[in-house]
């Protein structure tokens, strides 16, 4: 579904990546860990589109397509989502007007018919059930004033209203409490099926017990420099990235 | 009919005695201001003497004053020997055939802001008798209004059939003198409406069709007065959303409020004149004095503007609070958009006691567009436990826009409260990468930003001038990203 081949990306100057490599078929969950600063948050903005990123080399391809011949809309309308680290604010725009227009946006773009009034509001009061958002939080305008931890978990309510092939969670468990984690992936994981893929990232394997991947990645300065299965985050939870400096991509 | 040479030479070969008698025959004054210019537009409205004397003054006074240089904008001068001070509205045979006579890139923005097609003609000036269905309509809402004592008609009408109330009250809030446009438009004023809301009486409607289908040929010189009697209540709703066009650059309006006791008076402004081309050239000079007298105890009078044309605009509308207990509101966006300019905000005077006054401003610069948001707060000696809340927000689209804020407050009591909040903004990338992730273009993002950015404005007009608003936002913003 999503291929990722030799992608160097760099922001004002700097390359930031500097050579991933990456494959996520349809129906997997891929976990992405790595130190701060190493790109994982580049890697996610990369995919959706942001032009301050200047992809230098490799390619990305969603289901086939060419990701960098699309604007960042278009590879929304495609399936891809992504679940922001730090969700922006957007004083006076109503939460619930906001999720209408995109999924509308969305459905237009697709040739659907797009959804009235009633219809979207039954299918935003199922999904905020399915991820435990509170109602009052809908009709408050978008993330302003929200905790981290709300904002986090509306964005996870977002992904489970506007249902995409692939989603990128950029660490959505950082400001969680416990609970809110066992929502959030509890939520995931009822998304979760063969036609949808998860790329993960986050530094903590705690999330990884919820949300069980099928491979997971060390992105290193830039670079996948090791992965495996689950049984590797074990391993870095107990030695840290120490032993990894450097290492060349062994993919 | 005469062309303006034709009556330049006849005037040239007349005696300029004093007591010069018009020739009401004329259709057109020639260009220039001058006393006899004066007496010729009081004689054509077949005014009294006492407003006759009444304008006098006021261009006496005009003649000693200075333009005000003093607002961050910068405009060729005027020249306000070659305006032409009186026109008779046009004949059909001046006016365009139809549509299909009209600049394509006005008809596409009717369009766009979904402007009905009869609205359209008469927006544009097209002489068909069609439009007029809509003086029927204009009739029977003024009978109705009358059945309850309520006066609303031209300026003019007002002057010939309630000279009491006019002598009474014009001149009251904003006096003659008062400022250099405010003197030029007693002066010379054309037209514009007249209100009188008796005691107790709750206008049942917002007074606003009937404006839109009489303002198109008040000119450039609009003089308002509305008068809320003790414990009335009146809505008002002046301009359009459509771009209006007008061959004559400047715009001096007046408008004053009285209200009494107990009086309530809602005024929302939708102000879209041309804003000029891409380089500004063509736009009108929107230079308005508003002002409001909250007389009464308990009397409350709210400005709300949407403000998206002109090239250049210069407005503060203002509330004097002088009954005990009144209250005052300024809601206000301002919208500069390529090479527009915009200075406005608002005066609010606290002089009885335990008055209370809001401003909320929502100026939102882009393209080259300056935007200056001046208030001024003041508190008087008298004004015992007086409060204001000020809340001034700026927003940037792009980064050759500027916003400035200039917010006066004067306090000479100190029981007084005083509130400020002041933000600028810069749409954010962030913002807009956030709403195209969730699949919502950016035109469309924008203006859902712009449209949060003004809700608590918005919120303020009544409901379906509050919808056209929103879709001129998206309109006059078109194309500023991206
Ligand atoms: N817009 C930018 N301008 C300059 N440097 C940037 C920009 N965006 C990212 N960087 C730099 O790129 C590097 C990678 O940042 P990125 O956000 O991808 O890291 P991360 O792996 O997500 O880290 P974290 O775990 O802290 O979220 C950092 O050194 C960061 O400072
Ligand atoms: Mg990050």
């Amino acid at each position: 579904m999503l291929r990722v081949s030799d992608l160097h990306a760099r922001v004002e100057e700097q390359e930031i990546l500097r050579g991933v490599n990456l494959e996520v078929k349809a129906g997997e969950v891929h976990a992405v860990m790595g130190p701060n600063g190493s790109g994982k948050s580049t890697l996610a903005q990369v995919l959706a589109g942001r032009e301050d990123y200047e992809v230098t080399a490799g390619s990305l391809e969603l289901d086939g397509e060419d990701l960098q011949e699309m604007a960042p809309e278009e590879r929304a309308h495609a399936g891809l989502f992504l679940a922001f680290q730090y969700p922006v604010e957007i004083p006076g725009v109503g939460n619930s007007y906001f999720l209408k227009a995109a999924v509308n946006a969305t459905r237009k773009a697709r040739g659907e018919q797009e959804l009235d009034a009633m219809d979207f509001l039954q299918l935003l009061r199922e999904r905020a059930k399915l991820v435990d958002v509170d109602e009052a939080l809908l009709r408050r305008p978008v993330n302003e004033g929200f905790s981290g931890g709300e904002k986090k978990r509306n964005e996870i309510l977002q992904m489970a209203v506007l249902e995409p092939r692939l989603a990128v969670l950029d660490e959505t468990d950082s400001g969680l409490d416990i609970d809110a984690l066992k929502t959030v992936a509890a939520g995931v994981n009822a998304l979760r099926n063969e036609d949808r893929a998860f790329v993960v990232i986050t530094h903590y394997q705690r999330l990884l017990n919820y949300i069980v991947p099928d491979h997971v990645h060390v992105l290193l300065d830039g670079r996948i420099v090791r992965s495996g299965g689950s049984g590797l985050a074990h391993e870095l939870e107990a030695k840290g990235y120490a032993g990894f400096n450097g290492g060349p991509a062994a993919a | 009919m005469a062309t303006a040479a034709d009556t330049i030479e006849a005037l040239a070969q007349r005696d300029y005695e004093y007591g010069f008698v018009t020739d009401v025959e004329q259709d057109t004054a020639p260009p220039g201001l001058s006393e006899e210019i004066i007496a010729f537009i009081s004689a054509k409205k077949n005014e009294p003497q006492w407003m006759l004397d009444w304008r006098l003054d006021a261009y006496r006074g005009w003649l000693k004053m200075v333009e005000p240089e003093w607002a961050n904008v910068r405009y060729e001068p005027v020249d306000y020997q070659s305006i032409c001070y009186y026109a008779a509205p046009k004949s059909d045979d001046d006016r365009p055939k139809s549509l299909d006579e009209i600049d394509p890139e006005i008809l596409a923005t009717y369009e766009k802001l979904g402007i009905p097609l009869k609205e359209q003609e008469m927006l544009a000036g097209v002489a068909v008798d069609a439009v007029f269905d809509s003086v029927s309509v204009a009739t029977t809402f003024r009978e109705k209004l009358s059945e309850l004592g309520v006066i609303f008609c031209s300026f003019s009408e007002a002057v010939q059939d309630h000279p009491e109330l006019v002598r009474k009250y014009l001149g009251t809030v904003v006096p003659r003198r008062d400022n250099f446009f405010a003197a030029l438009n007693s002066a010379v004023f054309s037209d514009g409406s007249f209100v009188y809301i008796p005691k107790g009486v709750r206008c049942p409607m917002e007074l606003s069709t009937y404006f839109r289908i009489n303002a198109m040929n008040t000119g450039q010189f609009e003089r308002t007065l509305i008068i809320a009697d003790e414990g009335s209540y009146v809505s008002y709703l002046e301009g359009c959303t459509a771009p209006m066009r007008d061959e004559n650059q400047l715009h001096a309006a007046v408008v004053e409020l009285v209200a009494h006791e107990d009086a309530r008076i809602k005024y929302s402004t939708v102000q879209n004149w041309y804003p000029g081309d891409k380089e500004g050239v063509g736009g009108i000079y929107n230079f308005v004095t508003k002002r409001g007298l909250c007389e009464g105890r308990r009397s409350k009078i709210s400005w709300t503007q949407v403000e998206t044309g002109s090239a250049v605009t210069w407005k503060y509308p203002s509330c004097i609070l002088k009954g005990d207990d009144s209250v005052g509101e300024f809601y206000s966006v301002a919208v500069s958009n390529n090479r527009q300019q915009a200075d406005t905000g608002t005066k609010m005077i606290h002089v009885g006691k335990r008055t209370s006054s809001t401003i909320v401003s929502k100026g939102i610069s882009a393209g080259e567009g300056q935007n200056t948001y001046r208030g001024s707060v003041r508190i008087l000696r008298s004004a015992e436990d007086a409060r204001n809340f000020s809340q001034c927000d700026s927003m940037l689209i792009g980064d050759r826009c500027g916003a400035h804020t200039f917010p006066y407050i004067d306090v000479a009591n100190p029981s007084a409260q005083m509130e400020h909040e002041a933000s600028t903004s810069k749409i954010g990338e962030d913002q807009i990468f956030y709403c195209n992730q969730r699949g919502i273009e950016t035109e469309d993002a924008v203006s859902m930003i712009v449209n949060g950015f003004c809700k608590e404005v918005f919120r303020e007009l009544p409901m379906e001038f509050a919808v056209e608003a929103q879709k001129l936002l998206e309109v006059s913003l078109e194309g500023s990203v991206g």
